[in-house]
């Protein structure tokens, strides 16, 4: 975890210091304000990254010289096939094109959304549940 | 080095599903595989691609006369501004970070999906929906945007832009903004989380690390993107006046918005077209990459880099800080400049194979470098204040992105359609393809440099036959049709590989990296053994047990687990 801690603060640290360059040379506030929000976003994950990369147990695919053994993790937790994402989709493209043709849109887009969000949500639970070590 | 010859790590936990998998419409709309997903935005990418080609080649066609005749000037303003729109935000990210990442980045670092199967399926449909709602505006009755892909202020402001077809072209891009951010977290935590055992950071494929970066710097300036769009949206429909000077509010201010998303973009569309030729450059010439880690390190510099230049596309506001940006933008020719010595060096003295691939790559470094040195002109802001919103920049972007998109794209097709498909595509007109497109581009954009520097703006529909412009662009329209010849043949070879399928094989190229282990196409979740993880390039180790300690020391991994 340790390198890909280093992305990202590598990233950020860069950002610090054409920001300090920047701000003090031109004292423009636009680009500063990205410069320092684009900083942030460098250094907070690599940070936390970081902070885990100390606490965690090195992961075999951090290891140069890893014996064969099984991959962990399981596979197919997730649906195959589902059609949610789709329903979301086009829930978010008539909110979208609400804000050209009125407020209606919205209201049948919401309708996707909020049908999309239940339908995944028991979806995933019925997923978790065909696991067996979470059945009771 | 013995452990390469029994390598077959076994896949446990692969739960072959007992329910019936549906097929057809069914299938490719409700898939969470990468696999349909990366593939469906290939092909929803080259369709906006060819639509984009074809409103360039009426654009060119209205440019073949002084004084032209084909569109209105409205019309003419409406079509490059879709072109640009479509090609930049529609075909050339997507087809990226959607389309090549999506399909190979799994198989590359051996992984059985992305970390976000369902999200990739969303942000499938938010990138078709929204990319399909931008051309909505050609059947509204005030027409499509007309302000430019870069829709500066005042400009698209509603008393100046008034009408849907901006609000449309606004939704469009924020949905597709969205689609993109969604694939940058997707691709960025698949990278760093689901690596297979022994895949270390430094043993990533070159096209793996291109991918990671781009998506951090997707995340760092599509945000910026959508916020603005947001504060246009406001500005033209809820009396904000964020950009409009009757509110007290700053113009300027919308380029420096948009221009801190859209140069970080331009390297968003380049670096994964890098990556691709990383990938298939030390392939076809039997070598590992000369410097893997000065690669990585210059992908590295230039996402930083790249988001500290935005403003050389501003010099002429005379609002920025001259020095500092041009500065920078310099700067960035010494990455790129690495790249592609790194590149020529690894060709040196290969055994190279030049099939269709190959050719391409090859092409785009020609391309690429002509652009290029055209880009580190424009830095310099004496030469800039000339040539500024002149011919000279459209030719500089033109021969940069098609470079990058087009045929280092196409190198990436041509490398990977049998990963892709099982089957090749055809080689003798796949060279046609290239040979067409390739001198049609030279053709195209060669004499759109010296317009440019004898003073023909850009955006504009018709010159005058005293201008003295007419030739070059006749000689420029001329090439554009190559071009369009040249891509009409891809389609061709595309649609022989279906109808008179040649088989493939699962590694037809001698390839380096674990795609090419697993076969082609490869089963659901990818893998059903994988070869130990000793090197950059696992699955040649694999096949190549008593050349595997050619392997260069420069794959030492993670120093955190000494
Ligand atoms: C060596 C690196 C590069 C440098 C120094 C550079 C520099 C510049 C400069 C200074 C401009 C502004 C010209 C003007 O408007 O007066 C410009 C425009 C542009 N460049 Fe580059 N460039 C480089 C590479 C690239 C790459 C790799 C791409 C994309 C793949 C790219 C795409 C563009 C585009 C799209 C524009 C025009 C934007 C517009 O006004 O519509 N450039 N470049
Ligand atoms: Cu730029």
């Amino acid at each position: 975890m340790r390198n890909e801690s280093r992305v990202y603060l590598g990233i950020g640290s860069f950002f610090v210091l054409i920001l300090v360059i920047y701000f003090v040379w031109s004292r423009e506030s636009t680009g500063s304000v990205l410069l320092l929000a684009s900083a942030g976003l460098g250094l907070l994950p690599g940070l936390y990254i970081g902070w885990w990369s100390r606490r965690m147990q090195q992961r075999p695919e951090d290891v140069d010289e890893v014996a064969p053994r099984d991959i962990t993790g399981v596979v197919g937790q997730f649906p195959e096939n589902t059609i949610f994402p789709f329903t979301l989709g086009v829930g978010a493209w008539l909110v979208g094109l609400a804000f050209v043709f009125g407020l209606w849109f919205a209201i049948i887009g919401l309708g996707f959304v909020f049908g999309a969000a239940i339908g995944a949500t028991l979806e995933s639970k019925r997923a978790s549940l065909s696991e067996r070590e979470n059945r009771v | 080095m013995t452990t390469l010859q029994e390598p077959l790590v076994q896949t446990a936990g692969v739960v072959e599903h007992e329910r019936k998998a549906p097929g057809g419409f069914y299938k490719w709309i409700t898939s969470v595989d990468h696999k349909v997903i990366g593939k469906n935005y290939m092909y929803t990418a080259l369709t906006f691609m060819f639509i984009a080609g074809a409103m360039a080649l009426l654009i060119r066609t209205q440019l073949f006369n002084p004084d032209g005749h084909v569109v209105s000037l409205q019309t003419y303003n409406e079509l490059f501004t879709i072109h640009g729109s479509m090609m930049l935000y529609l075909f050339a990210g997507p087809f990226a970070f959607g389309g090549f990442a999506n399909f190979i980045i799994p198989l590359q670092i051996g992984a059985p999906d992305m970390a976000f199967p369902r999200l990739n399926n969303l942000s499938y449909w938010l990138y078709l929906l929204g990319g399909v709602t931008m051309l909505f505006g050609f059947f509204t009755a005030s027409g499509a945007a007309a302000f430019g892909w870069v829709a500066y202020a005042p400009l698209s402001s509603a008393p100046y832009s008034p009408g849907p077809g901006p609000d449309l072209w606004i939704v469009s891009i924020a949905l597709v903004g969205f689609s993109g951010i969604f694939t940058a977290v997707n691709l960025v935590t698949t990278i760093f989380y689901l690596r297979a055992p022994g895949m270390t950071m430094f043993r990533m494929p070159l096209f793996s690390w291109s991918m990671l970066v781009t998506g951090i710097l997707i995340l760092i300036a599509f945000p910026v993107l959508t916020a603005a769009l947001v504060l246009l949206y406001a500005d033209r429909h809820y009396g904000a006046h964020f950009f409009s000077v009757a509110g007290g509010g700053v113009p300027v201010m919308w380029q420096n918005l948009f221009w801190f998303f859209g140069h970080p973009e331009v390297y968003i569309l380049a670096l994964p077209f890098f990556g691709i030729i990383s990938e298939l450059i030390p392939v076809f010439s039997r070598k590992p990459i000369f410097g893997y880690k000065g690669m990585v390190f210059a992908t590295l510099a230039i996402a930083g880099l790249s988001t500290g230049v935005w403003a050389h596309h501003m010099f002429t506001t005379g609002t920025v800080l001259l020095p500092f940006f041009s500065a920078l933008s310099l700067l960035i020719a010494v990455p790129t400049g690495i790249k592609v010595f790194t590149w020529i060096a690894t060709m040196w003295g290969g055994q190279i194979r030049f099939n269709t691939s190959m050719l391409f790559a090859v092409g785009f470094i020609f391309a690429f470098v002509m652009g290029g040195i055209t880009g580190v002109m424009l830095a310099s802001p004496p030469i800039d204040f000339y040539t500024h919103d002149t011919y000279f920049v459209v030719a500089h972007f033109h021969q940069v992105l098609i470079g990058t998109t087009i045929f280092a794209g196409f190198a990436g097709i041509y490398y990977w359609y049998p990963k892709l498909t099982g089957r090749f595509l055809h080689e003798g007109l796949g060279k046609w393809n290239f040979w067409v497109t390739f001198i049609g581009f030279w053709i195209t954009f060669m004499p759109q440099y010296l317009l440019g520097l004898r003073g023909m703006p850009r955006r504009i529909a018709i010159y005058s036959p005293t201008d003295g412009f007419t030739f070059l662009n006749r000689m420029s329209t001329v090439g554009s049709y190559m071009m369009g010849i040249g891509m009409f043949l891809f389609l061709l070879n595309f649609i022989i590989s279906w109808r008179r399928p040649r088989p493939a094989g699962d590694n037809p190229w001698d390839g380096f990296t674990l795609e090419w282990a697993t076969s082609s196409p490869p089963p659901a979740h990818n893998f059903h053994s994988l070869p130990a993880i000793r090197s950059a390039r696992p699955t040649w180790d694999m096949n190549h047990p008593e050349h595997a300690d050619a392997v260069p020391a420069v794959t030492g991994g993670d120093e955190s687990a000494q």
